[in-house]
């Protein structure tokens, strides 16, 4: 009797437990994505896609924008190894960028530059390989040469643009990269109003930069003056679309303070389509008036300019889809992207169906210029293109990207993101032949993912295979910050130098025979001419007087891969680092007396120890 | 005796037959490659030169590999251990070199023209003697090189000799030395005049003596 009834209890317990377990919460949310555990082929699957073996070579060059670290890091793909950093709105002493005199000059005054969307050059809506263009947030947009991976220009900060984040996208042919206000400001710049005259003081501004077609040399072009509302992001149009430009815009409220409220009134906002070969023209026939020292056009006094299309609320991205007929516009705060068709655009444009005006520029309607609203998922940012029709959306709420068909809209599968991603990049996938196969997820958050490095967490790049039916999440990377956009392009459309040769060399100052090395001096004014080359920078040592400007001239005469040469100096906050073949040049006053080591910063060879020597300021 | 010397004068005085003349005319002609390719190359491999570091040898100047930059590249790499730079302006060879391998194509021009056997031993013998001087200059050429060292040189190694032919291991280097198409030229060219030589000479020993 007793053991009966201890049986009962103990059965009473378990079905207690039982309930209990159940009452309990999960410790992991459904569909947790940790690898490990039973998916062991699906493991050696990705593993195998993604092992890149020591001494091989990746498929793809990643270019990632590095935020406001004002740098573009290169990853290769799919190892997603880090493979270098182009310095471009930021020092770097690793290269000695903005150090020496050239990149000092070209940096100018700001030190700093938030760095958002790389730009590949284009030729027939097709990456060329040529040059990587890059906006920052000052109005500036920097060119980095792809023949030797470095920033050649930084063009601004340009007039009268103010918050420049819908930029660097080019045009198909790369005759111009964009540029376009995220903050409306009075202009020109130094103008005061208070933010209550926002509405009709405050100005957004949409420019051309203008590019040679032959040495990728950027200019201003032209410039429109744009009702106060909030510019984004953009993209050109292609093929069925070209000529056009597409920004999207938030804040069309035209409210200040507290935007996350005051702005996400309206159930639309706009997309702003610019009529590029007619901002151009007009500008040639010297159209617009001068404000800030260039010359601003007016849509309302040029008919056809501009033309605003209703998107969902607060739109982030708008991507035009390979062949150019489809425009994707995404409303942040919805649960679908609305897919524009050029050809309706264009018809409504003909029969003048505009529901009204903004500060004199047509609004279209909505109903007559889309072809479908897809229901992607929460929070839909940006898309990527693959071959047939596929479409790739980013959702920033859903931490998720799905996958759907062009024409079908049909929305066949979507995979995790480990967390909140904003852009995405797929293989060549903003252009007219987007090659399928790889993804990258630039995601905001990457908790948890990796060992833990304290409260200033990496950002997270994730690669997905879309190469087939189902994405498969196959790598998780840790980007420098931070990932904006990026492109990826095919390994084999560039052809880097790995020396400068002599003959290319056009320097001034250059010299390559240490017989030349010396000191000249021209009142207070003391040129070095410096050659660096295994294992001795010549002069090895040289005397000035306190006061002087110095000018030091170094050519690093090697001919060789990878020997570089530094050219550090102790106490002076000089670092410079000169390549194979080229020479660089460093200006700066004799301020403090003293005897001051400087050795070649950029291990060179057996006895690169012993590569220093002596500055001395008497 | 006499008859010894009356012999060796007819037979120097043979006339040269077609096959002969044909052999040194090709021996003239085989010349023509050591003007346009190298005589020698020397190839290194190094854990940091996993392409190789290359130089072609010609009659009158050095090549280096990948677009010429290979020679700065051994120099910079040779002053540590105090070996002198190669340099052209060094190597006598060059200068009379290309002259001698034209003048050695005239005189096989005359000996076909001339077309005594007396001109084909002229060549044979003083293209032998050139063949085996060139040899030993370019073996002593590699010698003072590897065994001029400079004393005050930062790394010091053992005077050495670097490879006629085939492949040695310096230091980290592997080294290949082989001639090149100029040389193969040459030596046909040796071989076009030796062959000449025994045919003419069996058709002289065939010829009734006179």
């Amino acid at each position: 009797m007793r053991t009966i009834r201890a049986t009962e209890m103990s059965r009473y317990g378990l079905l207690a437990l039982a309930i209990f377990a159940v009452a309990c919460a999960p410790s992991a949310p459904k569909g947790a994505q940790k690898s490990g555990g039973g998916a062991t082929s699906d493991v050696a699957i990705a593993a195998q896609k993604t092992y890149v073996a020591p001494g091989d070579l990746d498929e793809y060059y990643l270019f990632s924008s590095g935020g406001h670290s004002g740098q573009v890091y290169v990853y290769g793909v799919p190892s997603m190894r880090h493979l270098s950093t182009i310095p471009v709105f930021t020092p770097y002493p690793g290269t000695g960028y903005g150090f020496d005199d050239e990149s000092k000059k070209m940096l100018g005054d700001l030190t700093w530059g938030d760095a958002h969307h790389p730009a590949l050059s284009e030729t027939n809506g097709d990456y060329d390989g040529r040059w990587l263009f890059i906006n920052e947030m000052n109005g500036r947009v920097a060119r980095i040469d792809l023949r030797d991976f470095k920033t050649k220009q930084i063009l601004g900060p340009i007039p009268n643009v103010s918050g420049n984040h819908a930029s660097a996208f080019v045009t198909p042919n790369t005759e111009y990269s964009v540029m376009a206000s995220r903050f409306s400001i009075p202009i020109p710049k130094g103008t005061v109003a208070g933010v209550d005259k926002y509405a009709s003081d405050y100005k957004g501004v949409i420019t051309g930069v203008k590019i040679d077609p032959k040495s990728g040399e950027m200019s201003f072009g032209w410039q429109i003056v744009m009702p106060p509302f909030d510019y984004d992001l953009g993209d050109a149009g292609k093929k069925a679309s070209d000529g056009y430009v597409f920004f999207t815009s938030y804040n069309t409220e035209k409210a200040t303070g507290k935007l996350e409220v005051t702005a996400s009134q309206k159930d639309r906002d706009y997309i702003a389509m610019v009529d590029w070969r007619l901002a151009e023209k007009s500008a040639a026939e010297g159209k617009g008036k001068m404000i800030g020292g260039v010359k601003v056009l007016d849509p309302k006094e040029i008919p056809g300019l501009v033309y605003f299309l209703p998107c969902g609320k607060s739109p982030h991205g708008v991507d035009v889809a390979p062949e150019g007929k489809w425009i994707v516009g995404s409303g942040k705060l919805q649960g679908v992207t609305t897919v524009f068709n050029i050809e309706k655009i264009q018809t409504a444009i003909k029969n003048k169906n505009f529901t009204g005006d903004e500060d004199g520029i047509p609004v279209l309607k909505y109903e007559d210029i889309k072809d479908a609203e897809v229901p992607v998922g929460l929070g839909p940012l940006h898309t990527q293109f693959g071959p047939d029709n596929w479409a790739y959306t980013s959702l920033f709420v859903d931490s998720a990207i799905a996958k759907w068909k062009l024409g079908t809209w049909e929305v066949v599968d979507k995979v995790p993101m480990s967390y909140s991603i904003g852009h995405l990049s797929a293989a060549e996938g903003d252009t007219v032949s987007p090659d399928g196969k790889y993804l990258v997820g630039l995601n905001k958050l990457s908790h948890g993912r990796h060992l833990s490095v304290g409260p200033s967490q990496p950002e997270s790049s994730q690669l997905v295979d879309i190469s087939e039916e189902k994405m498969k999440l196959i790598y998780d990377a840790f980007t420098e910050p931070e990932p904006h956009y990026a492109q990826m392009i095919k390994a084999d459309k560039l052809h880097p130098i790995e020396v400068y040769s002599k003959e290319e060399n056009k320097h001034p100052l250059a010299i390559w025979d240490v017989k030349d090395a010396g000191v000249t001096r021209n009142g207070n004014k003391v040129l070095v001419k410096m050659v660096a080359v295994r294992s001795t920078l010549t002069p090895t040592d040289f005397e000035v007087k306190a006061g002087d400007e110095v000018t030091i001239a170094i050519t690093n005469i090697e001919q060789t891969t990878d020997e570089l040469h530094g050219f550090g100096l102790l106490d002076y906050n000089i670092n410079i680092v000169v390549d194979p073949g080229e020479t660089k040049t460093v200006t700066f006053k004799a301020k403090k007396s003293g005897v001051f080591p400087f050795y070649c910063t950029n291990f060179c060879s057996a006895l690169h120890q012993e590569m220093q020597g002596y500055f001395i300021v008497r | 005796m006499r008859d010894f010397l009356k012999r060796a004068n007819a037979f120097l005085d043979a006339p040269l037959d077609l096959g002969p003349r044909v052999m040194v005319l090709a021996a003239a002609l085989a010349l023509i490659p050591t003007f346009t390719s190298p005589l020698y190359t020397m190839t290194m491999f190094a854990p940091q030169y996993p392409d190789g570091l290359r130089l072609f040898i010609y009659s009158y100047k050095l090549v280096g590999g990948n677009n010429g930059q290979d020679i700065p590249e051994i120099n910079v790499l040779n002053h540590y251990i105090g070996m002198r730079d190669l340099v052209s302006e060094e190597f006598g060879e060059f200068k009379w070199m290309p002259f001698v391998i034209g003048a050695f194509g005239l005189l096989f021009a005359r000996t076909v023209v001339m077309g005594k056997m007396t001109h084909l031993v002229d060549s044979l013998v003083l293209y032998v003697y050139f063949g085996a001087f060139s040899l030993w200059s370019f073996g002593y050429k590699m010698w003072v090189y590897g065994h001029n060292l400079d004393p005050k040189a930062a790394v010091k190694v053992a005077p050495f000799m670097p490879p006629m032919y085939g492949y040695k291991q310096l230091a980290n280097f592997e080294v290949y030395s082989y001639p090149a198409l100029g040389s193969y030229a040459l030596g046909a060219a040796a071989f076009c005049l030796v062959l000449a030589f025994f045919l003419a000479a069996r058709r002289a020993r065939q010829a009734p003596a006179v």
